[in-house]
Formats: structure tokens, C-alpha cells, sequence
């Protein structure tokens, strides 16, 4: 049962040839047996999980039952849960219980979805590779010594593992697309702004986007539907219609016009990565799609850029963590610098606190000019090389990550070269476009991921593109030998 | 040498909203600590701010009142320090576009003449919450209500030029904002705070001399004292050849002195950059016309007022305006159609010396606009002298009657203005007083007063003065 897609569980639910409580029974189960040698969930709440799926069989008995209703996922660590422990991967929020649901979780449990449990990340969703977490290291269901992508590991390798239909991620620089690549799953990152971040732990709030990490693209879809729309409490939710995703899965995709970055297959792109994304934009050819080499110029600007503006604005969002109304605080501090000093300096982790000091100097008198000011300014011209893009393509493909999974503990001691796994997914966050990552293929053995970046607010159509992708191979549908 | 002040202010007006500037959490002064303070206050993880749109008006109504500038885009920025009270770590506030531009004031100066006062701008932020220090041995408490309090920071050119310049300026933006209703301008609660720039440099130079920021004022005489107090500072620096260090002082009430706050921390960084969970703010035309409609008669419109349609000094109609609570007394009387410069002497006089005897705001007065203009009435119409007018306002101050006629009917003051009865009286002292009548009617002109005096004592006071002198001239004349 744990390898059906969200589509297959709706109709399995609604045939009544499973119920709710059974499914999530399931995967209660399964995580319970399984997830020791990944360690993609820090909380599993079984007993509301169960609660939770009584109250959608209910609903289902009643005839009220939607799409999603009764259907388990995990959320993200990184999203509030009202009387559930939310720590963001990080020491300093190990025993903050929220007080309040992001709303985020708040739809989807409208939408009847149930949670199973919170998954492992980054710590504060800083890192490409899992290894920042204050929770341990989340291996790669398909080689556990290797890494599954950050920061939403957790969520990708528990989706991997199919130890959980789907869940929840964010995505700052790729932290939804880079691991659903690295671990095989299909996952979208919407446009800026579509899914409001009430509740969502900020990292980079200009660049900070929820978003649904799935087997297929029909489930994307499906979960986009209930987290879309505009908030009244986040004012840079956009307001705006918010269409079904699911209306235009199915348009053929004759005379598309698929931009494809030349920049992005030269130095620095795996052989074997290059050679499957090359076949799967073979396959959107054959579908009638026309492939146009498009010039990205500020493109090698982007891993800069990201890497003063995330951490400006990380510095200042994680100053409110001071040991002083919740969170993690010093044992008997003699005074306030002291308590400051040392629960910040207890409470976080290195790559944290990289980003914070990084964040601070392009912040500061004499430096602001040069990097803060200038970084919103190469990120402009990188939005505005997209925006001329768009205008001759309708979406536009490449690699997700430049590698399959590397090692755990490869790249853990040099930032530079973990930075550069995400130079292809950073720029479409800067640029506040939707993206997303599907699986395309596998090199010596680990997956591979396509890419697809679209205009503002046209996941329709990157959906459409995905969907019609993955009802001509079967790439989505595979999973690890160990968890099949 | 001889030495110019120069004297710049920054005014922390706390806006009137019924919630917070990016929260729904009430703005009530007074409840238990941390109670009026949601997730948003309090910094919580993942929440976010939506700014209120009140505030907006209250400031684009501020704006307009002074002909200021009011730029399209404004935008929010964070003010990054670590302090207890300041739940983020950063305070919201507006750095390089804030919402009012540049505009002006005018201040009476002493010597009768206006003078034209710059504000440079005035940006939209939030309160911090207050630390408390006492009450809680080897520790601090800290109480979050405040935190997300809507403040206007208004902040002037350096153009004053004097402690009494200065408060004029304050008293001028305190009227201000009550007038707009934006601000309850209660300094007690910390609704109107004032933290003032002074500098001295060399008569007739032209560039600024180092200044000192005297932080937190909250009554115009400390200001008044604190100023004060700085200049001599300053000039005793300056005289013996020392340097005045750019530094935040604190005024100490107690000793009447300023001292140094935090000296090195004068350095901090505050890093202030775009606030990102906040789209720059859009003032546009259509809300400009919007808050214009609702601006209210200003200060300066309401005194022109009284000086052209009433006849009144232009000092009566400043001293009148000078709060809308008091011009809005007055004009309370106005609508009960009694004489307008009678009424401004009531109110400027003796109203104002009971209030001030009572330290009563004109808010508190016991005596109504509308019993003072019937008080006003009974004087124009001749039922009342200004003696026993006095006697029926003392009694209406301590609430002896409801109106002025019950009270000139229970307490027996009528005026006497009967010429049988006056003629009564007259007759009376003449004839109890005959060598007076004599001495009079030989050329002593100033015996006058001593019959007036006993027939208003015969009269009880209550006789009509005009008429009574008039008897007594044509009978003394025999």
C-alpha cells in the first residue's frame, strides 16, 4: 500500500477497500520499523496521527470527503505545530512547543491530510546535505552512506522510503528540489509568494517558499491545491486566484518551447547527471516540445548573491533566539551578555553561525554598500535575465544539482564546494520563480533530477510538463530495493 | 565668547490605534504585565507582522497637517540590537524613505513674532517593551505590553534656538497630534516622549558644534531644566578649551543634572536593512484625499478663526487654541451664543486661575462650558455684575446649584438694578451720613467711593454698580 501515490490512496479511500485509520496504521508501522537507518522524522505522533484518521474516516462516512482526506504525510520540521515540539533541526529550539499551527499545516489538515510526524532537516534549514541537524544526519534510502539533500532531507527520504505518501518542504536556495533530486521524488517549489509562510520558520524570508515534496506531479498538484492561496497574515502572500493544478495535467505538450541553459552543462556538471537530463529533455522533444538554447549572462552570479542576502537576512531573523523568552538558555548566566553569549553560542550549530557572522558583516557600516546593496542589485539583473527568457520560452529545463548524492561527511568540512550543489536551483529563488525537481533517470545507481522552472505563478504548466513526462517513463515510480 | 544654542528634537508620539502596529494585540495602558502581548510581540518563531492600516492614516494625517512631503513609497526596515525587551532582536522601523517627508511648523516667540520651524521627517515604528528592575532581586522583569506599539517618530531641523524655542516646538506637536486625535499626548503614561539634541557653537558661525542627545523627556519643565542645565554644561566645556563628546545623556530628575547613558555603545551598528517580511508601504493619491477629508480644523486655522470672526488678540485666540480641548470648551460657549470676548475673558481668566489653583485639566473643570456660558449670559444681560458673577462661579466650581439661575435664586444675588430700591438705600446712608454729604458737596469729589462702598455693603453687593453711581451723582448734587 505504501507504494500508491496520493491519486491511488484517494481512490483506494473513497472505494472504501482501505480506511484512513488503516493506512495510517501503515505507515505508522513502517516508520516504526524502518526510519532507524534513515532518521528522516525527529517526532512521530501516533496517537493524534490515529485520532486524526478516525476523524477523516468520519468525515468520508459522512460524504464530505475531499481529494486528500484521510490521507497521512509528514510536515517538515521547520513548520509550527500547535502542541507538537517544532525545532528546526536546531539544539536551540529542542523544546519549543508552538502555540500555534503554520498555516501550511493548517490546510492540508483542513484538507483532512494526516501527520504522521515532524521530518529531519538542516538545522534552520541551512545546508545542502542534512548533516547540519542537531538531530543527526539523515541518510539517502538509496545508499545510506550517502547524503539525501538538504534542507528538507528528511521529508525526501522519508518520501523515498515511502514511509510517507508525501510531505511537506521549503525551499530558500533548493532545499525542496535539490533533495527530491537526490533522493528520486518529484518535488515543487511554487512562486514567491503563493503559499503563505505564516508559522514557517524563517531562514531568508525574501527567498523562503513552501512547498509539496510527492511522488508524481499529479500529487503536487493535488497538495498545491490545498496549500495555495493568499493569507491575511503574511503580507507577502500574493492575492490572487489560485486555479486546480490538476485541470491542465494532461495538454499535450506540442509546440511547447523549453529554454535550455547552455551554461548550465558545461564545468562543474556530472557526466552521468548531464547524460540523463539530456534523455529526459530528449523525451519532452519527442512529446512535441521545441528545445531552445537560452543565455542566462548573470547566471554565475546567483551562489554569491544567494550567499549575502540569505545569510543578511538570517542574521537578523535568528536574533529573536536569545535565551531569553523561550528556547535554549545558558545554565546560570552571571549576566545578560553572558546569557546571550552562551546560549546563542551553545544553541547553535557551525554552519549556522557561519551564516549568521556572514550575515552580520555584509550588513554592517563600511560593507553594506558593497555587498548587501550590490547583492540586490545582481539579483535584480538575474530576475531580469529570466524575465527575457520567459518572453521566447514557456518553461525552462536543465539539471537540478550538479551530482547524485555525494557522502555523508564528503563535503561536510568545505562550505564552498556544498554551497555550489545548489548553483542551479539558487537563482530561481532569487528570481522568486516557481521550479521543480522530478526524477529523470539514475547514474551508477543513485537518481537523478530534471529541473523545470517556470514563469510567475505558472505551476500549471510546469506541472502540465511533469506530468506528461512521467506518464512516459517510470522513473518516479521506483524505489530503493531495501524499502520497496 | 558668546554662544548659540542649537537645538534639534526628536518626539516619540505613540499613535492612538486600538491594536498594535503589526499585531492585533490592544494597545491599553495599564493591564498586568504580558498580557496584551500575542506571538507576533513576542517574537515567536514564524510569525510575521501585517501593518496596521490606522497607523498609516494617523501618519499621512500628521503628515498633511504640517505641508509635508508624503512620497509615495515609504519603506519598513529592521533596526538590528539585542536587548530583553525587544522580543525580534530587531525593531521595525522606517530608515531611508519614511512615510512624512520634509514639512514645517510655525511657534510664537516670545517677543510676539512667529518663526517657521523645519521637520525633517516622520517614520512609522514600533515600542519596545519596558524592563523592570525593581521588584526583582538579582534579576530583571520584563513586560512585553508595550512591544509593537505604534510610535510616530517626528524629528525637527535644528532650528531652534532656545530651551523656550524648544518648547514651544514640543507644546506646538503635542497640540498637534490631539488635535488630530492620533495621539492621547498623555506624557505621564509615556504616549509623548521627547528626546532632545543640543549643541553650542560661536555666535555667528555657521557650522554646528558637537551635540549631546538628552534621551526620554516626558514634561516639558524638565525639558525646560534639562536644556538648561546641558547649555551651561557645554559652555563650561567649551570655555575652558575642552571638547564636547557626541554622546546619550539622561536627564535625572532628582539632582536636576544630565549624565552620560552609555557612552561607548554610542557606536553601535544597528545594521539596519529593507524589512522582508514587509512590502514597501503605498501612500497614493486616492488615500491622501481620503485622509485630507478627515483632517480636522487645525491650530493655526481655528486661531486665524478667532482673531478675523470674533474679534478676539491674536495672544487670546493662541492662548484658546493652544489645546483642543480648551478651544473645544470654548467653542461649546460660542454655540450657546454668548459674547465671544466676554467668554475668552471667563475662560482665560477666571476659569484658568481655578483649574490652575486645583491643578485641574480643562477636561476636569466642575464648572461645564455650558454653565459658564450661562453665567456669561446673565452678565451681558444685567442680572449679574462682575462681583457677584465671580460669587455665582465660586459656587458653581464647588457644585452648589445646577445652573446659574438656581444658583442666583438660592443664593439670593440678584443685581439690583431697581431705581426705587437703590433710591431707598441711597437715601438711607445720606441721611446716617451728613457731614459727608457736606464735605462732598463742598468740592471733596473723592467721598464718592465711600457711598458707593456703603450702599453696595447696604446692597449686600448685589446693587447694579452703573445704575447706583448714577443715583448717587444726581442725589448727592441735591
Amino acid at each position: 500500500m505504501h507504494d500508491l501515490t496520493l491519486r491511488e490512496l484517494s481512490a483506494k479511500l473513497a472505494a472504501g477497500t482501505t480506511s484512513s485509520v488503516e493506512l495510517t496504521q501503515h505507515f505508522l508501522d513502517r516508520i516504526a520499523a524502518e526510519d532507524a537507518k534513515i532518521n528522516s522524522f525527529v517526532s512521530v505522533t501516533a496517537e493524534s496521527a490515529l485520532t486524526a484518521a478516525q476523524a477523516a474516516d468520519s468525515v468520508r462516512a459522512a460524504g464530505k470527503a475531499g481529494p486528500l482526506t484521510g490521507i497521512p504525510l509528514a510536515h517538515k520540521d521547520i513548520f509550527c505545530t500547535q502542541g507538537v515540539r517544532t525545532a528546526c533541526g536546531s539544539k536551540m529550539l529542542d523544546t519549543f512547543v508552538a502555540p500555534y499551527n503554520a498555516h501550511v499545516v493548517d490546510r492540508l489538515a483542513a484538507a483532512g491530510m494526516v501527520m504522521l510526524g515532524k521530518t529531519n532537516m538542516d538545522e534552520f534549514a541551512m545546508g545542502s546535505s542534512n548533516e547540519t541537524s542537531f538531530y543527526g544526519a539523515v541518510a539517502n534510502p538509496w545508499d545510506l552512506t550517502k547524503v539525501p539533500g538538504g534542507s528538507s532531507g528528511g521529508s525526501a527520504a522519508a518520501v523515498a522510503a515511502r514511509l510517507a505518501p508525501a510531505a511537506t518542504g521549503t525551499d530558500t536556495g533548493g532545499s525542496i528540489r535539490q533533495p527530491a533530486a537526490l533522493c528520486g521524488i518529484t518535488g515543487l517549489k511554487p512562486t514567491y509568494g503563493r503559499i503563505s509562510r505564516w508559522g514557517m520558520i524563517a531562514f531568508a524570508s525574501s527567498l523562503d517558499q513552501a512547498g509539496p515534496m510527492t511522488q508524481t506531479a499529479e500529487d503536487a498538484a493535488l497538495m498545491l491545491n490545498a496549500m495555495a492561496g493568499f493569507d491575511e497574515r503574511d503580507s507577502t502572500s500574493v492575492q490572487r486566484d489560485v486555479p486546480d493544478y490538476t485541470a491542465e495535467l494532461n495538454n499535450d505538450l506540442n509546440g511547447l518551447r523549453v529554454g535550455i541553459p547552455k551554461s548550465w552543462f558545461g564545468a562543474g556538471l556530472d557526466d552521468g547527471v548531464a547524460t540523463q537530463v539530456r534523455m529526459a529533455l530528449a523525451e519532452l522533444e519527442k512529446q512535441g516540445a521545441k528545445l531552445v538554447e537560452i543565455d542566462l549572462p548573470n547566471a554565475d552570479l546567483a551562489v554569491p548573491t544567494y550567499y549575502v542576502l540569505a545569510p543578511a537576512e538570517a542574521s537578523s531573523n535568528l536574533s529573536r533566539f536569545d535565551g531569553v523568552r523561550y528556547g535554549h538558555r545558558c545554565d546560570a548566566p552571571h549576566d545578560l551578555t553572558d546569557l546571550y553569549k552562551r546560549s546563542r553560542a551553545e544553541g547553535f550549530g557551525s554552519e549556522v553561525k557561519r551564516r549568521i557572522l556572514v550575515g552580520t558583516y555584509v550588513l554592517s557600516a563600511g560593507y553594506y554598500d558593497a555587498y548587501y546593496l550590490k547583492a540586490l542589485k545582481t539579483r535584480r539583473l538575474i530576475a531580469e535575465d529570466f524575465a527575457k527568457a520567459f518572453a521566447e520560452v514557456d518553461v525552462i529545463a536543465g539539471p537540478t544539482a550538479p551530482t547524485t548524492a555525494f557522502g555523508i561527511g564528503e563535503k561536510s568540512d568545505d562550505p564552498v564546494t556544498m554551497y555550489l550543489s545548489d548553483i542551479y536551483t539558487i537563482a530561481v529563488n532569487l528570481a522568486g520563480l516557481p521550479g521543480m525537481s522530478i526524477p529523470c533517470g539514475e547514474s551508477a545507481g543513485m537518481p537523478v533530477g530534471l529541473q523545470l522552472i517556470g514563469n510567475l505563478f505558472d505551476e500549471s504548466r510546469l506541472l502540465n510538463v511533469a506530468h506528461r513526462y512521467q506518464q512516459a517513463t517510470d522513473w518516479h515510480r521506483r524505489i530503493p530495493a531495501a524499502y520497496a | 565668547m558668546e554662544w548659540e544654542t542649537v537645538i534639534g528634537l526628536e518626539i516619540h508620539a505613540q499613535l492612538a490605534t486600538k491594536s498594535k502596529i503589526f499585531s492585533a494585540a490592544s494597545t491599553a495602558f495599564g493591564a498586568e504585565p504580558n498580557t496584551q502581548a500575542c506571538a507576533i510581540d513576542l517574537g515567536m518563531p514564524g510569525v510575521l507582522p501585517v501593518l496596521n492600516q490606522d497607523a498609516v492614516r494617523m501618519a499621512v494625517m500628521f503628515g498633511l497637517a504640517i505641508e509635508a512631503e508624503i512620497g509615495e513609497k515609504s519603506v519598513f526596515a529592521r533596526k538590528n540590537y539585542f536587548y530583553p525587551d525587544l522580543p525580534k532582536g530587531y525593531q521595525i522601523s522606517q530608515f531611508e524613505l519614511p512615510v512624512v517627508g520634509k514639512g514645517h511648523v510655525e511657534i510664537d516667540l516670545e517677543d510676539g513674532k512667529t518663526k517657521r520651524i523645519g521637520v525633517t521627517r516622520a517614520h512609522l515604528e514600533e515600542d519596545a517593551g519596558k524592563s523592570l528592575h525593581e521588584d526583582f532581586q538579582g534579576a530583571s522583569g520584563i513586560d512585553l505590553n508595550r512591544a509593537g506599539t505604534p510610535l510616530l517618530e517626528i524629528v525637527s531641523e535644528p532650528d531652534l534656538r532656545s530651551a523656550a524655542e524648544a518648547i514651544a516646538y514640543a507644546k506646538k506637536i503635542h497640540s498637534l497630534v490631539r488635535y488630530l486625535e492620533i495621539c492621547d499626548g498623555n506624557m505621564q503614561e509615556g504616549s509623548f516622549r521627547m528626546d532632545v539634541n543640543v549643541s553650542l557653537r560661536p555666535k555667528g558661525q555657521d557650522k554646528f558644534g558637537t551635540r549631546a542627545e538628552i534621551k526620554n523627556l516626558n514634561s516639558f519643565r524638565f525639558m525646560d531644566k534639562a536644556i538648561a542645565y546641558e547649555v551651561e554644561r557645554q559652555a563650561d566645556i567649551l570655555e575652558s578649551g575642552g571638547k564636547v563628546i557626541q554622546e546619550t545623556r539622561l536627564y535625572d530628575t532628582v539632582k536636576g543634572e544630565t549624565r552620560s547613558m552609555r557612552g561607548k555603545e554610542e557606536a553601535n551598528d544597528y545594521r539596519y536593512f529593507p524589512d522582508p517580511d514587509l512590502l514597501p508601504l503605498i501612500v497614493d493619491a486616492e488615500l491622501k484625499a481620503q485622509v485630507r477629508e478627515q483632517l480636522p480644523e487645525l491650530p493655526d486655522e481655528k486661531r486665524e478663526r478667532f482673531v478675523l470672526h470674533l474679534g478676539l488678540s491674536r495672544y487670546d485666540a493662541g492662548v484658546l487654541t493652544s489645546s483642543r480641548e480648551l478651544a473645544d470648551y470654548y467653542e461649546v460657549m460660542l454655540a450657546e451664543g454668548v459674547d465671544a470676548k466676554l467668554s475668552a475673558n471667563w475662560v482665560m481668566g477666571d476659569l484658568a486661575a481655578f483649574l490652575n489653583k486645583d491643578a485641574l485639566e480643562i477636561t476636569q473643570s466642575p464648572v461645564s462650558a455650558q454653565q459658564l456660558a450661562q453665567l456669561v449670559a446673565r452678565i451681558s444681560d444685567n442680572t449679574l455684575s462682575g462681583t457677584l458673577a465671580k460669587k455665582v462661579f465660586e459656587h458653581l466650581w464647588n457644585r452648589d446649584g445646577e445652573t446659574v439661575d438656581a444658583i442666583i435664586e438660592s443664593k439670593g444675588l440678584k443685581q439690583i438694578s431697581d431705581s426705587g430700591a437703590l433710591e431707598q438705600i441711597i437715601d438711607a446712608i445720606m441721611a446716617a451720613n451728613p457731614q459727608q454729604v457736606e464735605q462732598f458737596r463742598a468740592g471733596k469729589d473723592k467721598l464718592m467711593g465711600f457711598f458707593v462702598g456703603q450702599a453696595m455693603k447696604a446692597s449686600k453687593g448685589q446693587a447694579n454698580p452703573a445704575q447706583l453711581n448714577e443715583l448717587l451723582k444726581k442725589k448727592l448734587a441735591g
